[in-house]
Formats: structure tokens, C-alpha cells, sequence
């Protein structure tokens, strides 16, 4: 009795709020089009800078397009960014990641230097100058946030497969006469990935900002398409006489961002309270 | 001899998230000047949360009762302002890991010197001579140097004397000294423990010796308590405790004792483990480990007696135990 | 004298860093859409022409050449002219740099103070109303983009209230401070939350530890133990942590001199990157680069301050 109340009580509350934000955000994503009351890029010359009401909830913009539609709409964008600037970080920098703390030595202070050199560089001043290279736009975007974000998961990994190795498993799984690749990633990383996954949360929620950033200066996300940065830029002009344009957007970025960051929150809590 | 300070019915609870943990339950004693009592017992049996209970040294969410009388006034109900002065500069106490109780990130020097400011109102310049004076004290040699130096740079015993010599800025009167040799290797140990011994003369100072070492007791008390379950079971002085015990647990934390040329080893040959201060049996705590045990201990709680000239005991079968004697011959 | 020699070694520490700031730049603007050479003449110039520029650049030279004496020239302090402002490059730094370096400093003060005493709140009533609330408004200004953050702040005390001018610089010192303040908080907020956070989960490490309660037993003042005592030994992990956010601080700083129209270093760098003004952008990378590798440097020492045990 007592042991099943108290199992259930050990989902951390943090994890359960965050959970429930990120669905809602997914099926927001998936089919934002169930829930948009209007056409996110419909004009409405008739009703131009409408304050919020009840025919439009979170009030039109400076073209007569219902905020809120655009707001749900851009679930689709945003969260498509914080998946996608992630994942591949993600994977390259844990394959990466867990050579590295497998071999040691000089690949260990090769990637040292590497990692000096990328912390060096203000992040979003190196993303801004690849973009610029490639051209604005959310591939690119992509493209430029890999090319620097899989160092972090690889520093992760790269230590967490240093502590790992010295257990005795992997010892037992080189005397068995296994490969190196497969001591690495089918024995060593399933142990070490758990704090990466952690991270991988907070990332998302870092992407969602750093995405919204570059729609808003121009170079994610392009105009007309709904995403949240390029909505506040929309409205930037609008704030004195019509905030509605841009506040509801950045209050999806801070939810969005809130269920990432408290699900990682969550997450920590349960695997440390499990180690 | 004279009584410098008087515990009467001491009880520390902390709160738990199933209602209070008593971790010190109704512990009474006195010690007099230039005495030193040995606090002993089994880890977890309150003695350490005793001797911290006596300067309130204490996390917030726990609670304090009884008496604890200091050169006439009452520990427990002092002001905060009172009570920094007395913690510090009229009792002082050392910890058992001098590695974690001195301050990493702060000179050797610097941790005596806030010592003596708080207590003291020497100048910079005496401050420094004082410092000196103290570090020679200790033991601790090229003191003017030494003191600049951070507790990384020190070895395990000079880390012990250097925390002694903090301890000892301000001339206290009593020294709480929590197991004090125990992180220490055994040639070291023996070291310190003359060291106390030779302060204890030299500054006229009384001490409480917390530890769980038998063989300590012996070789540096006059008196012992014996605690169990947060309880003294048994006071009186170390000669008598040892050629009569007088509680079947304090019989079998004798009979756990090497003989002298055998080696030392933790007190763990009674029979089962310590309970847990949630799960604290009925009766005499002590029943589900007891050999002597009878109907009576697991019913009722005994009452402490007096049964020689300063020699009490809290066991109902005291006389079943005198009987079979001592372990120790 | 361990500091002294901890510090030399770090010093040496920052050439290698150096030379790799310059390749990673020097590989870097080589990367860059269109050639300087059609930036200067235009996309319609004559072959002789482009010949006579790409020589009187040194482009028609091999890489190794041109990054040989691409180091030279940045060792004697010449970084280029601007294609676009035409002035000296290292000019248009050390007027724009200064700007936001002001903007930065302020913003870390700003975090620092109002990170530090709400982290020891926060620490010393963990679990009650106040460490609950206090952890929950940082979560949420962790979770605003810094541009979002800056545009209320920017209306409500800019235009609303008009306590603060709503862009610009400013003349003289103190116009600057308050041309700066609204981009500086703006700035702050975000590294605050993290700073808090990390304060908070060191003090209440430290706050139990043993050489706190010999502390207490000594009878110091509880001033003393917190600030002796707690805040020095939990601020080591903090500190590094402060170096490692100078970086994020510079490109935030970016958004924040476009919101605000603040004349500093990442406003220019957005508009050389727009107008491919190569020798800017080239010359603005290194400057941040070593701006931020100085920081590290400064805040290792001040963590060596710190911890003794750091200069070993």
C-alpha cells in the first residue's frame, strides 16, 4: 500500500507540469489547423490592429491576420526548429563524444583545443556569420547551429564514457573478445547518454529562443510564415498602440520553453533519485 | 571538585516527514573543572547530537529542551548575542574530519585570527604574536610561515593541531572535542590525544571526549556516559565503569575491546545493529540485542539508579550483569 | 609564489588560443558570399581592374602567404579598412568596442546583483514560498528570448513611462548609463536566472558543511559566516560559470544593439555582415574572441582568488 503511494509520488512534479505543456505543444504542432479559428495568413482589410475580443481571441495584426491562428500555426515552425537544431547536434556529438572518451589521449586534447576554440567564439555571433554565409533561412539555420552544437553533447558524452570505461563491464567485454565499436555503443553509451538526454532538453528549449532570434533579425524563419520571432518582429513597431502582436508570441516562446526546461528539470530528479 | 556545567534532562528532536525524531532523549550529566568525560556509544546512538546540543549547534528545523547550566546560566535560553560569546570563547569544540572543518579557500592563519577577534580585545599586532604563541602550543612548527599557509598544505595530523589551535584561541574552559583521532592514523592519534591531554593541564580547561573507541576512553578520561538510542544507560568513573559494568550493553561494548597487543577493531561484536531513531523499540532500547534481557525491558523504560558512589545506571537487570562481572581482566 | 607562476602559465596558455582565434577567422571570411574585390568595384568591372584590386589586396597570392601576412598585419595593429565606411578598422573598434563592453559590464553587474542576494534567499528558505517563487520568476525569464524581454522593457519604461530614452547612446558619461541601462537589464535578466541558479545549489552544498559549523562554534558573526564563509567557497563554481556566459552575453548583446539601436560592437557586426564588409566583420571577430578570452583569463584568477587549491 504504503510503497505504491509513495512510487507515485515520486514523479517529480516539474516533470508532470512540463509533460503536459510539451503534448499540448506537439498536438499544437501536428494539427494546428484543428484548432486555428482563421487562415494564419488570410488578409482582413476590415479588420486591421483589432485589440483582442471575442471574434479574435489574442486580437488581428497590422494586415487583419488573427494572432491567435498565427500563434498556433507557429507551433509547427518552432517546435519543428527545436527538434531539428537539436537532434543532429545530438547525434554527431554523441558519436563523437563517445570515440573520444573511448580513445582518450590525444584525441581527448585534440577536442580540448576545439572545444577552447568554440567557446571562445560568442555562440550566436558564430551562427549569425554561417548563416550569412549560406543565406537566411531555416535549413541553413540548421546547418549552422550543427556545425558548433555537437560539441556540447560531445563534451557530455566524452565524460561520461571516460567514467564508464574504467568499470569493469567494459574490461569483460574486451576479454570476450568484442569489437571496440561495439564495447562502445552497445555497452558503454547506453550507460553514459543519460545526462546528455538531460541536456538535450534544456537545448530544445535554448533552440526555440535562439530560432525565434534569428526569425526576428531576419535570417530564420522568412516572412509571410507564422513563426514567433518573426511575429514579434511583425509587431515591434506596433507595441505602443497594438502589443497584442507581439506579446502573445513571445508568451507561447516562455511556455514552450518552460515545458522543455522544466521536463529536463524532471528528468535530472528522476534519474538521480534512480542512480 | 567543582561543576562547571550541569546537563539536566537534555532532549534534541528533529523534525522528520513522519512526525519528531528524539536523536537525544532526557540525557542528564555534570563535569567539573579540569574533568574530562568520555561520551561513548555505537554510531547513531546520540552522542555527537549531544555534545553539539550543549553550544545549540543545531540545523533549524530541530528542537532542544531541558537544561543545560553554564557558570550559572542556562545555554538553552540564551540570547543569540550571549550565546556567540560563550560559543567560541568560553566553550570551544573540534570535529572529527579536519579535512572538511577547516575552511579550504581560507589561510590557517585567518581562521585563528576571526577566533580571537570575536572573543578578544587584542590588536592586529597581538592578535599575530597570539597566533604564533598558539601554533608553538599545538605543536605546529615554523609558525610565522605556517600561517599563511591554506589546510591543503598541511598534513592529517597538522591539520588536527591547527584546528585545535583555532579551537584554543580564546582560552576556553571547556573543550567538545567529536571524535577527534578517528580520521587519523594510529601514531597520530596517540599524538593528539597527549596533546589534549598536556592542554587540558596546561590551560586548566575541562573536556567532553565524544568517541566510540573504548581504548581512548581508557587512556585519556576520568568519567564516561555510555549512550544508547540517544540515552545515557550508564555514568561513573572510567576505573569503575571498566572493573564493573554495570548495563548489559556497556558489559558488551567492554567485551568488544582488543586486548593490548591485538589490534584495534570497530565495536561491532554485540549482536545486531543500533536501531534507527524512527524505529526505537518499547521499553528499554537496548532488549532486542540484550542477553539479560526480561519480561520487564520490553515493557518498561528503566529508571537511572545509583548504585555506588558515582557510578548510575538505566537497567532493570543491573544486578544480573554485576553478577557475571567484568569482560575486562 | 604558486599565483604568480598560475598566472604566467595561463598567460602562455592564450597563444595557442590566439592562433587558433586567427585561423578559425582567417578560414572563416575566406568562406563568405562574394568577393571583397566585387564588393569594392561592383558586380560590372573590368577584368584589368579586379586584376589591379585582387593584387593590391593580395588575393592573387597562395593562402599560406595571405595568412602569413594576415598575422603580421594583425601583430602591428592593422586590421584593414572599412569597404563600406571607409575608415580604419581598428578605428571603427575602438570607438564601437567600448560601447559594448560598458553594455556587458553593466549587464553583469546588474545580473550579479540581483542574482547573489536572491540566491541566498532562496538557498537559506529552500523548499518555502519564497524559494519556490523566486526559482519559478527566474525559470520563466530563462525561458524569454532577450529580444522579447527588451522590447516590453522598451515600451513600458521607454515609451509608457518615458523614464529611459528608447535608443541611442547618449553624450557624455552618465547619458550613457542611461542610454545603457534598459539594454543592459535586458541583457542581465537571462544571466541572472542562470548565475541564481547555479548560486543557489552551491550555497546550499555549503551551508552544511563542516567548516560552516566550526565556523559557528568559533562564535563569529553570522555576517561573517556567510560572507567569509558561504559566499566564498560556493561563488568558485559560480565564477567559472560566469567566464563560460561571457560569451553568450556578447551575442546577446547582439539582438540587444539591434533592439535598442545602441551604436556598439554587435550592431555593427549585423550591419557588416549584411553589407559584407569583410575586414569588419574579420577584425570584430578577432576583437570579440580575444575580448572574451581575456574575460576567462580574469575570471580564472579571480576563481585562483578564490581557491587556493586552483594554483596549484
Amino acid at each position: 500500500m504504503s510503497v505504491a503511494v509513495s512510487r507515485r509520488a515520486a514523479i517529480p512534479r516539474p516533470l508532470i507540469f512540463g509533460g503536459v505543456i510539451l503534448a499540448a505543444s506537439l498536438i499544437l504542432a501536428i494539427f494546428p489547423a484543428l484548432f486555428a479559428p482563421y487562415d494564419p495568413n488570410a488578409f482582413d482589410y476590415a479588420a486591421l490592429l483589432q485589440a483582442p475580443s471575442g471574434t479574435h481571441l489574442m486580437g488581428t495584426d497590422n494586415f487583419g491576420r488573427d494572432v491567435l491562428s498565427r500563434v498556433i500555426h507557429a507551433y509547427t515552425i518552432d517546435m519543428q526548429i527545436a527538434i531539428f537544431a537539436t537532434v543532429f547536434p545530438f547525434l554527431i556529438g554523441t558519436v563523437i563524444g563517445a570515440l573520444v572518451g573511448y580513445i582518450g589521449g590525444f584525441a581527448e586534447t585534440l577536442f580540448g583545443r576545439v572545444v577552447d576554440a568554440v567557446i571562445t567564439f560568442p555562440f550566436l555571433v558564430l551562427v549569425i556569420a554561417i548563416v550569412s554565409i549560406l543565406g537566411p533561412g531555416l535549413m541553413n539555420m540548421y546547418i549552422a547551429v550543427g556545425v558548433v552544437g555537437w560539441v556540447f553533447y560531445a563534451r557530455i558524452i566524452a565524460a561520461e564514457v571516460k567514467v564508464q570505461k574504467r568499470l569493469d563491464y567494459a574490461d569483460a567485454g574486451r576479454a570476450m573478445g568484442y569489437t571496440h565499436l561495439r564495447i562502445i555503443f552497445r555497452h558503454l553509451l547506453p550507460n553514459a547518454i543519460t545526462p546528455a538526454v538531460v541536456y538535450w532538453m534544456t537545448d530544445m528549449a535554448l533552440a526555440i529562443l535562439l530560432g525565434s532570434s534569428l526569425g526576428y533579425l531576419g535570417l530564420g524563419a522568412q516572412p509571410p510564415a507564422a513563426e514567433w520571432g518573426v511575429q514579434i518582429a511583425d509587431g515591434k513597431n506596433f507595441m505602443a498602440t497594438a502589443w497584442w502582436i507581439s506579446v502573445f508570441p513571445g508568451l507561447a516562446i516562455v511556455l514552450t520553453g518552460l515545458g522543455f526546461s522544466l521536463t529536463g528539470d524532471g528528468l535530472a530528479e528522476v534519474l538521480r533519485t534512480k542512480k | 571538585m567543582k561543576t562547571v556545567l550541569d546537563v539536566r534532562n537534555l532532549t534534541t528532536r528533529f523534525a522528520g516527514p513522519s512526525g519528531a525524531l528524539v536523536a537525544v532523549n532526557d540525557v542528564s550529566f555534570s563535569l567539573g573543572e579540569r574533568e574530562i568525560l568520555g561520551l561513548v556509544g555505537e554510531s547513531g546512538s546520540g552522542k555527537s547530537v549531544t555534545l553539539r546540543s550543549l553550544i545549540r549547534l543545531l540545523p533549524s528545523m530541530a528542537g532542544q529542551s531541558g537544561e543545560v547550566i553554564w557558570q550559572g546560566r542556562d545555554i538553552l535560553n540564551m540570547s543569540p548575542k550571549d550565546l556567540k560569546a560563550v560559543r567560541g570563547g568560553q566553550i570551544s569544540m573540534i570535529f572529527q574530519e579536519p579535512t572538511t572543518a577547516l575552511n579550504p579557500v581560507l589561510p590557517i592563519g585567518l581562521q585563528i585570527d576571526e577566533n580571537l577577534r570575536a572573543h578578544t580585545k587584542l590588536t592586529h599586532r597581538e592578535r599575530l604574536i597570539r597566533a604564533r604563541e598558539l601554533m608553538d602550543l599545538v605543536g605546529i612548527p615554523e609558525a610565522a610561515r605556517r600561517l599563511s599557509e591554506y589546510p591543503h598544505q598541511f598534513s592529517g595530523g597538522m591539520k588536527q593541531r591547527a584546528m585545535i589551535a583555532i579551537a584554543l584561541a580564546s582560552n576556553p574552559r571547556l573543550l567538545l572535542a567529536d571524535e577527534p583521532t578517528t580520521a587519523l592514523d594510529v601514531t597520530i592519534q596517540d599524538q593528539i590525544l597527549k596533546l589534549i591531554l598536556d592542554l587540558r593541564d596546561e590551560l586548566a580547561m575541562s573536556v567532553i571526549f565524544v568517541t566510540h573507541d573504548l581504548g581512548v576512553v581508557a587512556a585519556t578520561c576520568d568519567r564516561m556516559a555510555v549512550m544508547y538510542a540517544g540515552r545515557i544507560v550508564e555514568t561513573g568513573t572510567v576505573a569503575d565503569v571498566f572493573a564493573q559494568p554495570m548495563h548489559a550493553y556497556t558489559r558488551g561494548l567492554l567485551g568488544s575491546v582488543p586486548r593490548v597487543g591485538t589490534e584495534r577493531s570497530p565495536l561491532m561484536s554485540i549482536e545486531g545493529t543500533p536501531p534507527s531513531l524512527s524505529a526505537i523499540p518499547q521499553g528499554c532500547a537496548f532488549h532486542p540485542r540484550c542477553d539479560f534481557a526480561t519480561e520487564i525491558c520490553r515493557a518498561t523504560q528503566p529508571d537511572t539508579k545509583m548504585l555506588a558512589a558515582e557510578h548510575q545506571v538505566a537497567c532493570h537487570n543491573s544486578l544480573a550483569v554485576v553478577k557475571t562481572g567484568s569482560p575486562v581482566r | 609564489m604558486p599565483l604568480a607562476s598560475f598566472i604566467l602559465r595561463r598567460l602562455l596558455q592564450l597563444i595557442p588560443t590566439l592562433i587558433f582565434i586567427l585561423i578559425v577567422v582567417f578560414v572563416l571570411v575566406r568562406l563568405l558570399p562574394g568577393d571583397p574585390t566585387s564588393a569594392i568595384l561592383g558586380d560590372r568591372a573590368l577584368d584589368a581592374d579586379v586584376e589591379r584590386i585582387n593584387r593590391q589586396l593580395g588575393l592573387d597570392r597562395s593562402l599560406v602567404v595571405q595568412f602569413g601576412v594576415f598575422v603580421q598585419s594583425v601583430f602591428t595593429g592593422d586590421l584593414g579598412r572599412s569597404i563600406s565606411l571607409k575608415v580604419p578598422v581598428t578605428e571603427l573598434i575602438a570607438q564601437r568596442l567600448p560601447i559594448t563592453m560598458l553594455l556587458t559590464g553593466m549587464a553583469a553587474l546588474i545580473a550579479l546583483v540581483l542574482a547573489v542576494p536572491l540566491a541566498f534567499w532562496a538557498a537559506l528558505y529552500r523548499g518555502r514560498a519564497a524559494d519556490t517563487a523566486i526559482r519559478g520568476a527566474f525559470q520563466v525569464g530563462l525561458s524569454m528570448p532577450v529580444f522579447y524581454i527588451g522590447l516590453i522593457l522598451l515600451t513600458v519604461f521607454g515609451a509608457k513611462l518615458g523614464w529611459f530614452p528608447v535608443g541611442g547612446y547618449g553624450d557624455g558619461f552618465i547619458d550613457h548609463l542611461h542610454h545603457l541601462f534598459l539594454p543592459a537589464l535586458t541583457l542581465a535578466l537571462s544571466l541572472s536566472a542562470i548565475i541564481m541558479r547555479n548560486l543557489r545549489s552551491a550555497i546550499i552544498g555549503v551551508v552544511d558543511a563542516e567548516y560552516v559549523q566550526f565556523a559557528r562554534a568559533k562564535g563569529i558573526s553570522a555576517r561573517l559566516i556567510l560572507l567569509r564563509h558561504v559566499l566564498r567557497n560556493a561563488l568558485i563554481s559560480t565564477v567559472a560559470l560566469f567566464g563560460l556566459s561571457i560569451g553568450t552575453l556578447l551575442g546577446g548583446a547582439v539582438i540587444t544593439e539591434t533592439v535598442f539601436a545602441v551604436p556598439g560592437a554587435g550592431r555593427l557586426m549585423v550591419d557588416s555582415i549584411y553589407g559584407r564588409d569583410y575586414p569588419v566583420v574579420q577584425g570584430l571577430t578577432i576583437a570579440l574572441a580575444v575580448l572574451v578570452s581575456v574575460t576567462f583569463l580574469l575570471t580564472d584568477l579571480f576563481q585562483a582568488w578564490l581557491d587556493p587549491r586552483v594554483a596549484r
